[in-house]
């Protein structure tokens, strides 16, 4: 059937330039913007076996594979996609891209403005999923891809396949929507307000000018961090890996004395050295932001009747973020306008965090599902 | 992939009108379903709560969703399918009652098939003292999912009580029709009903 599952080995990202403005539904336009891909398997004579992978929050158009002379530098979804793979990069041709307002390479608040010769900083627009989705629209057509055989991502990455299928029905076959929800919940815009919040309120932030001063508001980021790290592990499993270990005993100060504690200072600090707080900003934005149904008086049936792609949603059973009971809200809108649906509800423990994980079920579903694509 | 085909299936098959929007409660690995899909051209889904039997509709190229029957069909709205099928799930269901009364809320008609526990060698090894195993029960007690066996006769009286309109009822043994006393030598009931 398949290959030994392998990885695509060394890999280099590319970046195009489009000329051409694009409007935002912020109403502003961005003049001109950059792109940064990568892309593994080979485009088919017909150029019909091209897969968009959707990143979410933190990750980047480094999806699979390595960066020469970078030993840990193995993408996001290695374990996904890969020659045997259940995104069988044998088969498929298979884009990864960083979305507008990022800060791996795309045009974001970190790229100089034309305008003024400066960073952008804090006069990049706030960027939606449709405005992501749209420059992802110019990255196809400048590929020659027509219609991608699927459009997949978890989390944020699965709004961008919901969001394809509802903004280009004609040019996408499938729709993976994985560990998503059609919007967020106000528990899930409170936890972002609270990272927007510490990085608003770092005295380094400067009003989003921080490049300006040779500064970055770390402290920010990393408080940002170790609030979404909470919500993207189960209680369950936070209990599991952490519990109540100590690292050596309890000594009456601020230091870190439980396991936990470390873990989440570690991740902040991790991620506020590469990551642009500007870009945090803007992405929780995005997230909040989403919301078809807004478009159509609150009914996701409604928002989902131009799709007519066939979806597959998958969930993680304590997925408390983007929980099963939002994704099936997706299903039941989907079957009220009898869509081709599958949905799976997969057993695993980890929380948000299983749909970058390799349960098996998880993985069979997708292989199988795409096994079965329409090329 | 094979897809097995179990002795319900053609009578079901008989019943669905081309093109037919169906949904197939317990679906397992969709074989029904893509019986359906190839003889009768008919659309729809399948619920199934058992991750093999997810995984295995998917490789069918079937619709399933993953769902516990046990908690109704929540996300289907009312009459939105011509028939609602619940193929030999009936008895290892807890809440009879409230699944079938659900399938006649989002299906126009209800098709329900169940071995049937009145058929001779049951009765015949419940005389002789002990719990019937046949082709058609194919468990012991003591690994049995079926809790809510019931014969023939039962159903009827069942669907009497609940004031079905039943527009067919076969029963079969070895897939053949039985006409002359079914509910003493049928093995596999299979009912077609509506509210009335």
């Amino acid at each position: 059937m398949t290959t030994a599952a392998r990885s695509v080995g060394i890999v280099a990202p590319q970046k195009t330039l489009f000329a051409e403005p694009l409007l935002l539904a912020s109403g502003a336009s961005l003049p001109s913007f950059e792109l940064m891909y990568e892309t593994y398997g080979s485009l088919n004579a017909d150029r019909s076996n091209a897969i968009l992978i959707c990143h979410a929050l933190n990750a980047s158009h480094h999806v699979a594979g390595l960066h020469a002379g970078e030993s840990e530098s193995e993408g996001w979804w290695d374990n996904m996609v890969g020659p045997g793979k259940p995104v069988d990069t044998e088969r498929f041709f298979v884009i990864g891209v960083n979305n507008l307002g990022s800060c791996f390479g795309s045009t974001g608040p970190a790229s100089l403005n034309p305008a003024t010769g400066k960073p952008w900083g804090a006069d990049f627009p706030i960027v939606t999923v449709e405005d992501w989705v749209d420059a992802q629209a110019r990255l196809a057509d400048y590929l020659g891809i027509e219609r991608f055989a699927a459009v997949m991502g978890g989390s944020l990455g699965g709004m961008q396949a919901l969001s394809w299928a509802i903004r280009y029905p004609a040019r996408i076959a499938n729709a993976l929507v994985i560990a998503a929800a059609p919007n967020l919940s106000a528990q899930n815009i409170a936890f972002n307000e609270v990272a927007r919040a510490a990085i608003l309120t770092d005295p380094e932030f400067h009003d989003g000018r921080y490049y300006d001063y040779g500064v970055k508001p770390v402290r920010g980021l990393r408080v940002a961090r170790m609030i979404g790290h909470i919500t993207y592990i189960s209680d369950e499993q936070m209990a599991e890996k952490f519990g109540r270990q100590l690292r050596d005993g309890l000594n009456f100060s601020f230091a870190p004395e439980f396991q936990i504690e470390s873990y989440l200072r570690y991740q902040g600090e991790k991620f506020s050295e590469y990551y642009d707080a500007n870009t945090y900003l803007r992405i929780t934005k995005a997230l909040d932001y989403y919301d078809p149904a807004s478009a159509t008086g609150g009914s996701l049936s409604r928002a989902l009747a131009p799709a007519q792609c066939r979806f597959l949603v998958i969930s993680f059973t304590t997925d408390w973020r983007f929980s099963p009971a939002r994704a099936r809200e997706i299903v039941r809108a989907l079957v009220e306008n009898r869509r081709d649906v599958s949905y799976a509800e997969i057993l695993a423990p980890h929380g948000h965090d299983a749909f970058l994980l390799d349960t098996a079920q998880y993985h069979a579903i997708v292989r199988s599902y795409l096994g079965r694509a329409a090329g | 992939m094979t897809i097995s085909t179990r002795a319900d299936f053609s009578t079901i098959a008989g019943w669905i009108a081309p093109g037919a929007r169906v949904l197939d409660l317990g679906c397992g690995d969709g074989s029904l379903l893509a019986y359906l899909r190839e003889s009768r051209s008919a659309t729809g889904y399948g619920i199934e709560i058992d991750d093999a039997g997810v995984l295995a509709s998917i490789g069918n190229s079937i619709n399933v969703i993953q769902s516990d029957l046990e908690s109704g069909l929540a996300g289907f709205e009312d009459r939105s399918f011509d028939s609602v099928i619940l193929s030999q799930t009936l008895q290892s269901m807890r809440r009879i009652e409230s699944i079938v009364a659900e399938m006649l809320r989002v299906g126009r008609e209800a098709i329900i098939s169940f071995p049937n526990f009145g058929h001779w060698s049951h009765r015949l090894q419940v005389l002789r003292g002990r719990m019937p195993v046949s082709p058609s029960l194919p468990y012991q007690w003591f690994n049995t999912p079926n809790i809510h066996l019931c014969t023939v006769a039962d159903f009827d009286a069942f669907c009497a009580e609940q004031r079905f309109r039943v527009d067919e009822r076969v029963v079969l043994h070895d897939a053949r029709r039985v006409v002359l006393l079914p509910n003493l030598l049928g093995s596999l009931a299979i009912y077609r009903f509506r509210s009335s």
